[in-house]
């Protein structure tokens, strides 16, 4: 287990009190200045050796990302768009920062702000953490009046003023050019790529997006050094990381734990434990709904980061931890997901409008056993024809958790949708017509 | 995508009042000169807290014409988002959430209780028109699930006479206390501390 002192996020459960007095005890805000005198050079190098990866959900490693922002300031401004739009089920780390770590992630916005030479930050967060927004606006306000932020913040000489803006209700915002559709008053639909937001993003000016996690660890990480943050976890998956284990546990709860933590520990140790046993676990979604579940076997044995869950065709994505027990209908849970996408996609690619209201319907079907056997075949069809058709990952996302329970739990569905056609029985039923309407044992 | 229509019984007039308007101002003065259209959405926001958490068409209009963009721009904002009320909700609007980590923890009992206080049908109005209720995608809590949300203050760790509780609480217009119904402190795991000991004990 991570060593307290080892710990980012010290107030993860307030025991200390978000406000500046307390932050300063715990380290924040303490040589601002000093880290920001060494460069920008300095900055984006220390996060590049500490392998920091996004934790928004992709992984994509933040120097690099630092580092596509153009070197020399032109015409146009830039600006650092900071991502608090935690719509993934299963996930709730990011709340627990803006009420509790407010200003780990505002010293982080001045220092990534400096880093990719922006003056402006938006913190963009998701309207229904309006009264934890609140919070983050309160530590602001104390910020801007002890001179953190604002004209030559913290004595740093840079500026940079913080705004946030509040999304409302939509989960595709969560996508990065879809927020930034968002904060210029449009629609949240995702933007094609390329161009990159690093060039051509808010407002047309290059703009770099990160997750609030991300920017909140990057004060820490150039403290005690990337060398630091490079020993916790493994090769090229780093540092630590706030888990969220939720569903059928005895103990629900947000954990800051060393990448590479097997999740069995996760669960039995700091979760109280599967309810009912470990032998009533069925299985585990490991990364927000997004990901592809997994089923009790490989839970025995599985670390958790980026690359170990990748070899088991499932993801980290946002580290939130979804534990269903024996007592639960996989198939309802994964058509639940499934209405979830259809929810939520913000209807610009056909694929994903029409196809994530297909899947949705077919396992809902299947749930009820109402499915015929050919139904499960189509709807890794379906599944196939959403990934990769789509401007934005959102079609992977809601496609994945659906191949997911095809590959694991295809014996069940099997099972309780085990009846041929009905067309093939009775030749004189127009072809069109929606099978599952017509009565079984016509 | 999801469904969103308009009210038909729609207000002649709309217009910030003084506290909304000098908010407006503020809101608008956080973007870039000529950029205003980005307010769009905190504006939106203000007129429904202002017409008690519903957005009518003629607010709509009166907000294109305060940040200088066109009508159907507004209006495409407001039905895209789900935060944005296109119809009457009541005083208090609530969100119940049914997405699967709630859901395997007992959502579906929340949304029996809301059933008995509130209303049969969801998005339908209380008998005093108070009050309406709406099962809604993951709200973000799922470490204190079930959770329920009234207007801006989310109800955590609940079950069904929690909710009952609740909902009876509001129904009489006090203001039930927001937070964990279990006594649990934020998302620690409850009564399994396992991390930061020496913080709890100091």
């Amino acid at each position: 287990m991570l060593k307290d002192q080892d710990r980012i996020f010290q107030n993860l459960y307030n025991d200390l009190g978000p406000g500046l007095v307390s932050s300063q005890k715990r380290g924040d805000w303490v040589n601002t200045k000093e880290i920001i005198d060494k460069g920008r050079e300095w900055i984006i190098n220390e996060i590049k050796e500490s392998q920091l990866r996004g934790r928004g959900g992709a992984g994509f490693p933040t120097g690099l990302k630092w580092s596509f922002a153009p070197k020399e300031l032109g015409s146009r401004p830039h600006y650092l768009v900071i991502n608090g739009d935690e719509s993934e089920p299963g996930t709730c780390k990011d709340r627990d920062i803006l009420r509790f770590e407010p200003h780990k992630l505002i010293e982080g916005c001045l220092i990534a702000s400096y880093a990719v030479q922006a003056h402006v930050c938006y913190i963009y967060i998701r309207g229904e953490y309006f009264v934890d927004g609140q919070k983050l606006q309160l530590a602001i306000d104390e910020a801007y009046e002890k001179n953190l932020l604002g004209k030559n913040a913290a004595g740093t000489g840079w500026d940079l003023d913080v705004y946030i803006h509040y999304g409302a209700g939509a989960y595709i915002c969560g996508e990065e050019t879809a927020l930034l559709e968002s904060i210029e008053g449009k629609k949240g639909q995702p933007r094609l790529k390329p161009p990159f937001p690093a060039l051509i993003g808010l407002y047309g000016c290059p703009t770099i997006i990160n997750n609030v996690e991300t920017i909140a660890v990057v004060p820490t990480i150039l403290r005690r050094g990337g060398k630091w943050f490079a020993s916790l976890g493994r090769e090229k998956n780093t540092g630590t990381k706030i888990f969220c284990i939720s569903g059928n546990v005895n103990n629900p709860c947000n954990v800051e734990e060393e990448m590479n933590i097997p999740l069995k520990e996760l669960i039995e140790v700091h979760a109280g434990g599967v309810i009912g046993g470990w032998d009533n676990l069925q299985a585990v979604i490991p990364g927000g709904s997004s990901m592809p579940l997994i089923p009790k076997e490989k839970c025995e044995t599985l670390t958790m980061d980026f690359d170990s869950l990748v070899a088991e065709k499932s993801g980290l994505g946002t580290a939130g931890v979804v534990v269903i027990n024996k007592d639960q209908d996989i198939i309802k849970c994964m058509a639940r997901i499934a209405r979830f996408y259809k929810h939520e996609s913000c209807g610009q690619c056909t694929p994903c409008r029409e196809g994530s209201g297909w899947m949705w319907r077919m396992l809902e079907r299947m749930a009820k056993g109402e499915a015929s056997k050919d139904e499960i075949e189509m709807l890794g069809d379906v599944t196939k024809q959403i990934e990769g058709h789509t401007i934005c990952a959102f079609g992977e996302g809601s496609s994945w958790p659906v191949q997911g329970l095809l590959r694991h739990f295809k014996d069940e569905i099997k099972k309780r949708n085990n009846f041929d056609p009905i067309v093939k029985e009775n030749r004189n039923i127009p072809y069109l017509v929606d099978q599952h309407l017509l009565d079984k044992n016509a | 995508m999801s469904l969103r229509k308009p009210a038909k019984n729609q207000p002649d007039n709309f217009e910030f009042n003084s506290s909304s308007l000098e908010e407006a101002k503020k809101i608008v003065n956080k973007y870039p000169k000529g950029k205003q259209q980005s307010a769009v959405m905190a504006l939106l926001y203000l007129a429904q807290k202002q017409n008690d958490n519903w957005i009518p068409l003629a607010a709509m209009k009166y907000i294109a014409k305060f940040l200088e963009m066109p009508y159907i721009k507004v209006y495409e904002v407001a039905t895209f988002y789900s935060m944005y009320n296109l119809s009457p909700v009541g005083k208090y609007f609530v969100q119940v959430c049914t997405t699967t980590p709630c859901m395997i923890r007992g959502a579906n009992k929340i949304v029996e209780a809301c059933k008995e206080k509130i209303s049969e049908n969801e998005s339908e109005l209380s008998s005093d028109k108070s009050c309406s209720w709406m099962e809604v995608e993951c709200l973000g809590a799922c470490v204190n699930a079930p959770m329920m949300q009234i207007n801006d203050d989310y109800f955590e760790d609940l079950d069904k006479e929690k909710a009952l509780e609740i909902l009876n609480k509001i129904s009489n217009g006090e203001k039930p206390i927001s937070g964990s119904y279990r006594g649990r402190v934020n998302n620690e795991p409850e009564n399994n501390r396992t991390t930061l000991m020496d913080l709890k004990n100091a």
